[in-house]
C-alpha cells in the first residue's frame, strides 16, 4: 500500500498521472440528466478501439496486391484460426462505427448540442464524420471485389468530373489497379487512423473544457456551489458514468456480436453480394450501390440529372452540417423546450434521410427511385437552408433553470 | 527611441524570413511526395497501343478488348443498325457528338473511320461515373428496355442509355456520348487500339 503510493508520487513528479485522471475522469462534472441517447460517444471510441486492433490483425494476413488481395481476405476467412471472426468484428465494426455515430450525430441534434459555446467539438466531430467517410471507403477497396472495384471507380470518377488530372494522381494508374490498392491501403493502415485518433483526442479536449450539454439543454456551469465551486447538477464521471457507460457497452456487445454471429453479412447491406466475386475491371455488376451508411448522398447524387451539379450536392449534403452552429437560430438548445416547427423540420429531416439510405440500395431504373429521391433532397436541404427562419419563429418554452 | 523600435521590427522580419525559408523547404521536400503518386514508369508503359482482331466478329455481335486497363468494344453493326442510327437524331443529347471525345476521323453518324463504317469502336466506359454499360442491341421488346428501344447500350449504375453509336439519349446522367479511342486498322483484319499513326 505504501509502496504503491510512493510510486504514485514518483511519477506525478514527473507526469501529471493524478491530476489527468482528475480532471478528465474523478473530477470531470457531467450534468446528472445523462440519458439512453449519452451512450454513443464512449461506444463511439470502444468501436474505434476494436477497429484498430483487428485492423492490425488483418494485417498479418492480407495481402496488398492486386493479384492476392481477393485470395488472403478468403485465407483469412478459411484457412488462419478464428481468421473469420476477426474479419467479422472489423467488417461488422465498420457497419456499427456508423450505426454509433449517426445517432451521436442525431443526439446532438435533438439537444442542440453543437450550439454555442459547443460549435467547435461540433466541428472537430464533423472533421471526425468525414475522417471516417474516407476511411470506410479506402478500406472498402481493399477485399478487391467487384463492389469494391467498382464503388472506388464510381466515386474516383466523381473526383475525374471536377478534375481529370487530380483523378489520375489519386489512382495512380489510368484505371483503379493495383497501383490505387496498394496506396488506399497505405491511407486506410495509417495515414486516416492516425488523423483520427487525434481528432478524437481533440473533440474530447474540447467537450471537457466547456462541458458537456444535456438532454434540458441547461448550462450546468452557471449554478456552482458557493463553496466547492462544483455545479449543482453535476455529478464526476467516474463512477457514475463510467458504470452507466459500462451497461452501454453490454447492450452494445449484445448487439454486435449478434450481427458477427448470426448475420454478418446482413443480407447483403454490410457486406455485398457482389464483393464475393473478385473485381473485374472490364465487367460492371449489374447493380451497384454503396454500403447502406453513403446510400443517402449517393441517393443525391443519382437524383440530380447533371453529373457536375449531382457530384456538388452531395458534397454539400456532407458539408452543410459544419454550418449547423449558426444555421440555428432559437433561443434555446434542447428539443424539449422547442416549439412544433424545430419537431416537424428535424421529424421530416430524418424521415428524408431514412428515405435517401433506402433509395440509395435501389435499382435506379425503378421508376419511383429518382423522383422520391429528388423530393427527399429538398426536404433534406430545406431543414438547414430554411433553419435560421423556422427556428426563429418557433414558439419555445422557458428552459429551466436547474435540472430537475 | 529608435533603437527600442527597430528591435521589435527586426525580430519580426527574422520571424517572417524563417516562416518564408520554412515553407519554402517544406513546399520543396512535399513536392516528391506529391509527385511519387502519379503513374509510375511502368504504369506509363503499360499505357501503350494494343492490337486487335476484328476481322471473326459475327454481324450484331461485339468483343471486349482491354487497353490502359479500360475495355474497348469492338461492334461489328449490322446495316439494320447502321439504318436506325439517323432516326434517333431527335433523341439524343449531343448527336454530332460536337462536345464529345472522339477522334477527328470518328466525328460522323457513325462514329467510326470511312474505312470500316459499321466497325464500332468505342471505350466501354460511362461518361457518367465510369461503370461500364451493358449491351443491349437488340430492338424493342427483346432487349428488356421496352417496346421503343431502338438498340444500343445501358449503363446498370443510373440509368444512361446510348445508341449503337455511343451516343447517349436525352435526359440521362452521363453528360456526353461514349468515348472513341485513337485506333487505326494494321491489315483488313487487325487494327490497333490507342495509336492512329499508321504502322505505328
Amino acid at each position: 500500500m505504501k509502496a504503491t503510493s510512493r510510486l504514485l508520487d514518483w511519477i506525478d513528479a514527473r507526469f501529471p498521472l493524478t491530476s489527468v485522471w482528475k480532471e478528465h475522469l474523478s473530477e470531470y462534472y457531467a450534468p446528472k440528466n445523462f440519458n439512453f441517447w449519452y451512450y454513443f460517444g464512449s461506444l463511439a471510441m470502444l468501436v474505434l478501439v476494436i477497429q484498430i486492433v483487428t485492423g492490425i490483425f488483418l494485417t498479418m494476413n492480407y495481402k496488398p496486391d492486386a493479384r492476392f488481395a481477393f485470395a488472403s481476405i478468403e485465407y483469412i476467412m478459411r484457412d488462419v484460426d478464428y481468421g473469420w471472426l476477426i474479419r467479422y468484428m472489423h467488417s461488422t465494426g465498420a457497419s456499427m462505427f456508423f450505426v454509433v455515430v449517426y445517432l451521436h450525430m442525431m443526439r446532438g441534434l435533438m439537444y442542440g448540442s453543437y450550439r454555442k459555446p459547443r460549435e467547435l467539438i461540433w466541428i472537430l466531430g464533423m472533421a471526425i464524420y468525414l475522417c471516417l467517410m474516407a476511411e470506410a471507403f479506402f478500406g472498402y477497396l481493399l477485399p478487391w471485389g467487384q463492389m469494391s472495384y467498382w464503388g472506388a471507380q464510381v466515386i474516383v470518377s466523381l473526383v475525374d468530373a471536377i478534375s481529370p488530372p487530380v483523378a489520375l494522381w489519386i489512382r495512380g494508374d489510368y484505371v483503379i489497379g493495383d497501383a490505387t490498392l496498394n496506396r488506399f491501403f497505405a491511407f486506410h493502415v495509417i495515414a486516416l487512423p492516425l488523423v483520427l485518433v487525434i481528432l478524437v483526442f481533440m473533440h474530447i479536449v474540447a467537450l471537457h473544457e466547456v462541458g458537456s450539454n444535456n438532454p434540458d439543454g441547461i448550462e450546468i456551469k452557471e449554478k456552482k456551489d458557493p463553496v466547492t465551486g462544483i455545479p449543482l447538477d453535476g455529478i464526476p464521471f467516474h463512477p457514475y458514468y463510467t458504470v452507466k457507460d459500462i451497461m452501454g457497452v453490454v447492450g452494445f456487445l449484445a448487439v454486435y456480436l449478434g450481427i458477427i454471429f448470426f448475420a454478418p453479412e446482413m443480407g447483403g447491406y454490410f457486406l455485398e453480394d457482389n464483393n464475393f466475386i473478385p473485381a473485374d475491371p472490364l465487367k460492371t455488376p449489374l447493380h451497384i450501390s454503396p454500403v447502406w451508411y453513403f446510400t443517402p448522398f449517393y441517393a443525391i447524387l443519382r437524383a440530380i440529372p447533371q453529373k457536375q451539379l449531382g457530384v456538388l450536392a452531395m458534397g454539400v449534403a456532407v458539408v452543410i452540417f459544419f454550418l449547423l452552429p449558426w444555421l440555428d437560430r432559437g433561443l434555446v438548445k434542447s428539443i424539449r423546450y422547442r416549439g412544433n416547427l424545430f419537431k416537424a423540420a428535424l421529424g421530416l429531416f430524418v424521415l428524408a434521410f431514412l428515405i435517401l439510405g433506402y433509395m440509395g440500395t435501389q435499382d435506379p431504373s425503378l421508376w419511383y427511385v429518382n423522383p422520391v429521391s429528388r423530393v427527399c433532397a429538398l426536404v433534406y436541404f430545406g431543414f438547414f437552408v430554411l433553419m435560421p427562419i423556422y427556428t426563429r419563429l418557433d414558439k419555445t418554452k422557458p428552459v429551466p433553470e436547474r435540472v430537475v | 527611441m529608435s533603437e527600442a523600435q527597430s528591435v521589435p521590427g527586426r525580430r519580426r522580419f527574422l520571424v517572417g524570413a524563417t516562416v518564408t525559408i520554412g515553407a519554402v523547404g517544406v513546399a520543396a521536400i512535399g513536392t516528391p511526395f506529391v509527385l511519387s503518386m502519379l503513374p509510375s514508369a511502368r504504369a506509363r508503359a503499360a499505357g501503350g497501343p494494343v492490337e486487335a482482331d476484328f476481322s471473326k466478329i459475327e454481324p450484331g455481335m461485339m468483343i471486349t478488348q482491354e487497353w490502359r486497363g479500360q475495355p474497348i468494344w469492338l461492334v461489328n453493326r449490322t446495316p439494320e443498325m447502321m439504318a436506325q442510327l439517323a432516326k434517333n437524331t431527335g433523341l439524343l443529347s449531343d448527336p454530332d457528338s460536337s462536345d464529345s471525345e472522339q477522334p477527328e476521323y470518328c466525328k460522323n453518324i457513325n462514329r467510326a473511320t470511312t474505312e470500316h463504317p459499321n466497325l464500332f469502336v468505342a471505350v466501354g466506359i460511362c461518361t457518367h461515373l465510369g461503370c461500364s454499360p451493358v449491351d443491349k442491341m437488340k430492338v424493342g421488346e427483346g432487349s428488356g428496355m421496352g417496346s421503343d428501344w431502338p438498340g444500343g447500350f445501358f449503363c446498370p449504375c443510373h440509368g444512361s442509355k446510348y445508341d449503337m453509336s455511343g451516343r447517349v439519349f436525352k435526359g440521362m446522367p452521363a453528360p456526353l456520348n461514349l468515348r472513341i479511342p485513337p485506333y487505326s486498322f494494321l491489315s483488313s483484319a487487325r487494327l490497333l487500339v490507342g495509336s492512329d499513326k499508321k504502322g505505328a
